[in-house]
């Protein structure tokens, strides 16, 4: 468990109407995450692992029980708060890498910055330097569409750390990515992670990515049957 | 941010050429139609105006009543002195007295036997007296197509229709056949000085005009007129001005009377034109509204679409740290400048359409042959006030609002939800 305390969940049950009733997506969690944490939510199809995610991001909102991040009740936000706390603290990475098609690399990294009020050059900067890390300085004029999938993955991560966030979410980041795109990504995040102490938190049932993990919660049909710190790194090429 | 968002609009040819492309061509359409329609009723009425009912017009009581059979037996008589009455009190209004008659237009041959024959609708205005504007109002220097404009007593024109089917040509006699105001038969020599096409095919097919002065002779209507017409000097028909200038006629010569006294009726009181005008009116109400409606809805659909389209680019922005209010707002905003850019070319093109229709119509003498009625074969568009912004209720009005309706979706929805429609 690394430093401070930067996600408090507890009793957290998420239940989404269903037909007539209810379906219980997630029940009874309790969890706690520090600062610089590489951690990963895992397990089957179903499990919850992205609705937990989503609730942590603000995305979506606890139906019981209470999720803590950077002090801020998640289930109490207002819209404003909670894009205010996605703004300043989190970054998002997704499976589908959700860049927007018709923006620049450059464009597409700098944009939560705009959203952030920061001058042109602090901007340029911090895209910049976020495109350094992922390795992508060459490509700031291409459009995502003349990219790879791992190109494109990278510039999400670009997009997600420019900001330089306490707290990054990953849902399925690797589910499009072929071994060497996927081991390289990953080692990008844990660099990203050892570097600037940015917290992980991944949604994934790809075994690549849970070699990375240095804590696994295991998720079965919305509850918490294992969490596990993963002492010894596994990085295996498939 | 604006400057980041522009750029994405003008690069996303689906948020913006497409739209604007659709916006322009929904204006477009219903200000040409618009205008259209506003010319096809002010045609009805001005070229009544011209040809049959004047601005307002004056006959004797019983000639009103049985107008439809243009008895001349019933026309009004002293003239000369009405028409200055006339003049007088209501010195803001052109007067001119008219005679319609009809008969037959005997074509002699060289020795004087019939060699061709037909029946025709005579018009008796005052073609020789420049004052009273007939020639200009109705278009006749416009409309010879042979031969000159009468220029002496004893000269007549005729349509150049029936001039083909009579086998005349200008310079040549004609002899009218037909019956006096008094019941008994009348021949009466012209000599044609020239034919006329009006583009109207009740003028068209079989009319004669002829001089008033000519027309009272050989009709033996000694100061005599079938109908008196006043026209407002501005030239356009105006229902309040002319109802009261009726009034003001009813409130001189008194509304009871004997079967002579003059009568003053409006322009839509005559000829069931009333009715006409007033279905007319709420038919084009009903077909502008409707197509206004229908424009709307392709335009708040195209909107909709828009906006739904949009909604994983938005769960992004939403996820990156967008507030959900300023999401909306520049959703609103772009579908504004898009509304706004699409409605102002949209105007533009069809302005430029209408005012083209407005200078040179559409011919539809083919789907008028036939007919009666005192309608142009070429049909005209008219630029209303109101066509200059009509365009706007589908162009702006509905974008905004089918934008704004999309837009609701983002507040409704959970966020995460939107992320869901951005991987289907």
């Amino acid at each position: 468990m690394a430093d401070s305390r930067i996600i408090t969940i507890d009793g957290l049950v998420k239940k989404f109407p269903m037909g007539g009733g209810w379906f219980t997506a997630l029940s009874d969690i309790s969890l706690e995450f520090g600062t610089g944490e590489f951690a990963g939510f895992v397990g089957p199809s179903g499990s919850g692992k992205t609705t937990v995610l989503n609730i942590i991001g603000s995305l979506d909102s606890p139906s019981e029980g209470e999720v803590i991040v950077m002090d801020k009740s998640i289930g109490e936000l207002s819209h404003g708060e909670a894009a205010k706390l996605r703004n300043r603290h989190l970054g998002f990475i997704f499976q589908t890498y959700n860049l927007l098609p018709v923006y620049t690399v450059y464009e597409n990294v700098e944009f939560p910055l705009l959203l952030l009020n920061m001058s042109p050059r602090a901007r340029k900067k911090a895209v910049l330097e976020a495109l350094e890390w992922v390795g992508l300085t060459d490509k700031i004029k291409s459009r995502p569409a003349q990219l790879s999938g791992g190109q494109c993955q990278r510039v999400a991560i670009a997009r997600a750390m420019v900001k330089k966030p306490v707290l990054v979410l990953a849902d399925e980041p690797t589910a499009n990515l072929d071994a060497d795109n996927s081991h390289h990504i990953l080692e990008t995040m844990e660099t990203l992670n050892r570097e600037l102490k940015t917290t992980f938190i991944f949604a994934t049932h790809d075994h690549k990515v849970i070699r990375y993990l240095k804590r696994k919660i295991s998720l079965e049909d919305g509850r918490v049957v294992k969490d596990e710190i993963v002492k010894a790194k596994r990085k295996v090429k498939e | 941010m604006i400057r980041f968002l522009f750029k994405g609009l003008i690069r996303d040819r689906s948020r913006s050429f497409f739209p604007i492309l659709t916006v322009t061509a929904g204006v477009m359409l219903t200000v040409v139609f618009h205008a259209w329609l506003g010319g096809v009723l002010s045609d009805i009425v001005r070229t009544s105006a011209t040809f049959t009912t004047g601005h307002v017009k004056v006959m004797s009581r019983s000639y009103a009543e049985e107008q439809a059979q243009v008895p001349n037996d019933l026309a009004l008589l002293g003239v000369g002195q009405l028409m200055s009455d006339l003049e007088e009190a209501f010195p803001d209004m052109i007067w001119t007295s008219r005679i319609t008659f009809g008969g037959l237009l005997d074509i002699p041959d060289s020795t004087g036997e019939t060699r061709s024959q037909g029946p025709v609708m005579g018009m008796g205005i005052s073609l020789l007296d420049a004052s009273k504007g007939d020639v200009d109002r109705m278009g006749i220097r416009e409309a010879v197509t042979a031969g000159s404009i009468p220029a002496h007593p004893g000269e007549i024109l005729i349509s150049d229709e029936l001039a083909g089917k009579l086998k005349v040509e200008p310079g040549e006699q004609a002899t009218f056949i037909g019956s006096t105001m008094y019941g008994s038969i009348t021949f009466y020599n012209f000599v044609i000085a020239g034919t006329v096409h009006f583009g109207i095919m009740a003028m068209d097919r079989g009319a004669i005009i002829a001089d008033i002065e000519d027309v009272r002779t050989a009709l033996n209507m000694e100061d005599g007129a079938g109908e008196i017409l006043g026209y407002f000097k501005s030239g356009v028909y105006d229902d309040k001005a002319a109802r009261a200038v009726v009034n003001r006629f009813q409130d001189i010569y008194g509304s009871a009377g004997g079967d002579f006294d003059p009568v003053m009726a409006t322009l839509r009181e005559q000829e069931g034109l009333e009715q006409y005008l007033a279905m007319a009116e709420n038919m084009s109400g009903v077909l502008v509204t409707m197509f206004i409606v229908a424009m709307s809805l392709v335009l708040w659909n195209a909107g909709l679409i828009g906006g739904l389209r949009r909604y994983g680019e938005i769960g992004v922005r939403l996820a990156i740290g967008e507030s959900k209010s300023h999401v909306y707002r520049t959703m609103m905003l772009e579908s504004l400048l898009i509304g706004l850019i699409g409605s102002c070319i949209g105007i533009g093109i069809g302005l430029a359409i209408s005012f083209y229709l407005q200078t040179h119509g559409i011919n539809f003498g083919a789907f008028t042959r036939g007919s009666s009625m005192m309608i142009s074969n070429y049909i005209y568009a008219r630029v209303l006030p109101e066509t200059y912004y009509i365009g706007l209720i589908p162009g702006l009005f509905s974008t905004l609002l089918g934008a704004g309706l999309a837009g609701i979706g983002i507040y409704k929805r959970q966020t995460a939800q939107l992320f869901k429609e951005l991987e289907v």
